[in-house]
């Protein structure tokens, strides 16, 4: 796709100021996408680290790539740079060959110079780049030059920064004549503004601050922030709110259910609206139905933009994940013409999905529209971001399985059912982009009302990894959307997979000790692909050399393997823990095994396997969004648990290099089968199995005591 | 006027006194290194060193700051712990977006200075005031441990 688009060298890469300049439309969040790109440019065109660079990433600049999502950055971006960096070397060896007068077998390619062997002849590679034919198209047939070459131990870009305190996050931006802002978070999204105490309006302009309100759409901007954080807590206190509709209380799982669905056939990973929806199993050995609550995206830094209006022109720096189609939103929004907003992605704090850093942007773009010539830093406080970002979405997965008489898996029936997990603004019916900024439901405009649409991609929104990996002879998988549901989801990362996963992973966990099987082995059983196989192998072999799971009384090891998305990074992994006399689960120890394809970057893959780690044990064990008839209640860290360091195991990870393979994503590889392994040693542990996350110390508790 | 000692200098400033600290050192003195995550005292990221101690700055009032000796992680790296928790960090290549980082850097760097041993479930019971949602944790236990096993 990114190369079809941006079929040139000089659309990925050029030489400036005698350094490469890499040109991506992936964006950094944290997870290293540069740091991986810049390792790929550096082992194709055998240049030092240091002398790469990364453009920003600009709408009006950069190769529109669309979402930083879906782990697939290294697949699109990746290989289009892979390419793009060998096309260059090759004309690069050529020129030089002939400015060397030799022939290109006789020349070697080391440290970024182009040397004739056996003589002192040399070309600089990076000079020769300068050079580059602007119309040269990148070859597809480029071979990677070094297969099975060692890996680049690359220093990940802004590392040192951040540990000295100089990296710049959009929060951190400062311009001449800057304001600072912030929005009166209503407490329900679609709340209407029934009186706003006009006194105290006033009272702020003559304190100097800006008060701006579009409908229900209310912000405050002023020179200092803390006299904005101020103003706008005093403004909110003088408004009055029409909050409409109650939202709908109780058990989410049950209004799932009660509800009817647009329910479709998945056949082979992928929603076929033609295909009759499977029938259910006929007395099947396994019933049970598996829940995940609707989750916080929670970035630790809450979202913020930079916008500025100018000369009829919006430019917003944002640490949106999709650019592009925010800013085809916005310029819907607003009545502009997409040429004339332009969008640069900055760092934020990192967001695992779309969280409310596309609305932030939206925000401080409307405030600089009110002010225009004035560059507006808008900033959402912990309060706003954690009552109005869109949520992950809560999900049910019901699955049913029979066995054959060899006590061998030979039939499954799931559905996955929920509301969607596609919420960000892009272009749809309905004017989808606008619909789905969440200021739009408050300004006075004519945008209607989201209505999401199925998603009917391999292995998107709900159903994904819906599809067993395992080899059962009858897989019948259906889809479930329920839309309207209380609050408004969206993105999270890996989408349905944790729900699936944890379901597949749970039942496959049950059947082998109902067999009184070990549970790799009894997976490997039910696996052919050889890759698959060699994962859990690996972590056979590694768990028989860590011995047996030590610990406290009521301890046990969970084993869960998932591949992302029936396609990406393979993970098998084990969790060592405990479950203590009140409940709460203890993580002692995470055994991992990965297979990417070829590496790229070995410690940006460990660290990502890490922290997908980590994330998944956050969501298995803590978090769940509570919220009442008048809107979300999980308001801060107090009201909102998650995973802290008192609860962070040791790790032993394992990397498979498969140097033959592709390299593919990894950043949603480990938190899904993360979920499953923990739910699987609770068992082990303890004896009780549980279905609904999270599993917190009362869920544990209320499990034993109905055990 | 309100005078305030940050990273070993002598500064004079005119704000409202309620103002957090973390608002004057990055809105005022322009020291953007301490990171706002809650305004609550939840998460850590604003953690500076007030005459050594490890102390969110998000929400406390500039005032009660007066006279105190404050070092944020701009100014970490003028004590040989400091450098050494930054080197430890970089090292262990403990971060992952960096938001929570410059507040663990900080804590870490407290932890060393108050001699605190390396021993693992001490550690991670002084680090669970802050948090981090990327999952840098096993690495930035990594880094503490080094720098506290090297005190040792």
């Amino acid at each position: 796709m990114s190369l079809e688009n941006y079929p040139l060298v000089r659309d990925w890469l050029h030489v400036k100021n005698g350094r490469l300049h890499l040109r991506t439309g992936k964006v950094d969040l944290g997870q290293r996408i540069s740091t991986a790109l810049m390792c790929i440019a550096a082992q194709e065109l055998a240049l030092p680290f240091d002398t790469i660079d990364i453009d920003p990433v600009r709408t009006d600049d950069s190769p529109d790539e669309g979402i930083t999502s879906g782990s697939n950055s290294i697949e699109q971006s990746g290989a289009a740079q892979r390419l793009a960096c060998a096309t260059a070397r090759q004309w690069a060896m050529t020129a030089a060959a002939d400015a060397l007068g030799v022939e290109v077998e006789a020349l070697s390619l080391e440290d970024g110079q182009i040397s004739h062997r056996g003589t002192n002849d040399r070309c600089d590679l990076l000079d020769l780049l300068v050079a580059l034919p602007a119309d040269l198209p990148v070859d597809a047939q480029a071979p990677a030059w070094v297969l099975n070459g060692p890996i680049p131990d690359a220093m990940p870009r802004g590392l040192r920064d951040m540990v000295e305190g100089r990296y710049v996050y959009v929060h951190d931006l400062e311009r001449p004549g800057m304001l600072h802002a912030r929005i009166v978070c209503p407490p329900k999204t679609d709340a209407k503004l029934a009186k706003l105490d006009p006194t105290v309006v006033t009272r702020l302009e003559e304190k100097g601050v800006h008060v701006i309100r579009d409908g229900a759409f209310l912000a405050i901007a002023g020179p200092q922030e803390w006299q904005v954080v101020r103003a706008a807590s005093s403004l909110a206190a003088a408004c009055v709110w029409d909050l409409g509709p109650e939202l709908a209380t109780g058990d989410i799982f049950q209004a799932m259910a009660d509800r009817d669905a647009q329910r479709f056939s998945v056949v082979d990973g992928k929603p076929d609206p033609d295909a009759p929806l499977p029938p259910t199993l006929d007395a099947p050995a396994y019933t049970e139905t598996f829940e995940r609550p609707y989750t916080l995206h929670g970035a630790l830094g809450p979202s913020a933009a930079l916008a500025t209006f100018s000369g009829g022109q919006l430019e917003i720096l944002t640490h949106s994940q999709g650019i592009y189609f925010l800013r085809d939103s916005i310029a819907d929004s607003l009545g502009m013409a997409p040429k004339d907003v332009v969008l640069e992605h900055v760092p934020g704090s990192g967001c695992y999905g779309h969280n409310a850093a596309d609305d932030a942007a939206f925000e401080a773009a409307l405030v600089a529209v009110a002010l225009p010539e004035t560059p507006i830093l808008l900033k959402y406080t912990r309060s706003d971001e954690h009552g109005r970002e869109p949520v992950g979405t809560a999900m049910a997965v019901r699955l049913e399985a029979r066995l054959s008489a060899e006590g061998h898996i030979d039939a499954v029936w799931m559905e996955a059912r929920g509301d969607t997990h596609r919420g960000r603004p892009r272009a749809g019916a309905n004017r989808a982009g606008p619909a789905r900024l969440a200021a739009n439901a408050a300004r006075d405009c004519d945008v209607p009302r989201f209505v999401p649409e199925p998603n009917m991609n391999r292995h998107a929104g709900l159903h994904r990894n819906l599809d067993p990996i395992y080899t059962f002879a009858d897989k019948r998988m259906v889809k479930a959307l329920v839309p309207d549901l209380p609050l408004r989801p969206s993105a999270l990362r890996c989408l349905g997979a944790p729900a699936n996963v944890l379901a597949i992973e749970s039942m496959m966990d049950e059947q082998a000790v109902a067999a009184d099987d070990d549970p790799i082995a009894f997976r490997i059983r039910h696996l052919s692909d050889p890759r698959d196989i060699a994962v859990l192998e690996k972590l056979r072999d590694v768990l028989a050399l860590a011995g047996p799971c030590d610990g406290p009384d009521a301890s046990g090891r969970g084993i869960a393997y998932a591949q992302y998305k029936n396609a990406m990074t393979r993970v098998g992994v084990a969790v060592d823990l405990s479950v203590t006399e009140v409940g709460a689960v203890a993580l002692h120890h995470v055994h991992l095994v990965a297979d990417a394809g070829r590496i790229v970057d070995a410690d940006g893959l460990l660290a990502q396997l890490e922290g997908g780690v980590l994330q998944g044990a956050s969501w298995a064990l803590h978090e769940r969004v509570t919220w009442g008839p008048q809107g979300r209640e999980s308001l801060d860290w107090e009201s909102y648990p998650v995973l802290r360091f008192d609860n962070v195991p040791t790790f032993d990870i394992h990397l498979i290099d498969a140097g033959h393979a592709p390299s593919v994503g990894a950043g949603e590889a480990s938190p899904s089968p993360t979920v499953a392994a923990i739910a699987n040693g609770i068992f082990a542990a303890s004896g009780l199995r549980l279905r609904r996350m999270p599993f917190d110390a009362d869920a544990v508790m209320q499990a034993a005591l109905q055990a | 006027m309100l005078s305030l000692r940050v990273n070993g200098e002598e500064v004079q400033i005119s704000t409202d006194p309620d103002t957090p600290l973390a608002y004057v050192l990055r809105d005022i003195l322009k020291l953007k290194g301490t990171k706002i995550g809650c305004g609550l005292e939840q998460c850590g990221a604003c953690t500076v060193l007030a005459d050594g101690e490890a102390v969110q700055s998000c929400a406390t009032p500039v005032a009660v700051f007066e006279g105190r000796d404050i070092t944020t992680i701009e100014g970490l790296a003028a004590s040989a712990e400091g450098r050494r928790v930054q080197q430890a960090f970089t090292k262990a290549r403990a971060a992952q977006c960096g938001y929570c980082t410059a507040g663990l850097v900080v804590k870490v760097t407290a932890l060393a200075q108050a001699g605190v041993p390396a021993d693992r479930d001490r550690l991670k019971d002084a680090l669970t005031g802050h948090l981090c949602r990327c999952g840098s944790h096993p690495r930035v236990l990594q880094a503490a441990e080094d720098v506290l096993e090297r005190k040792a």
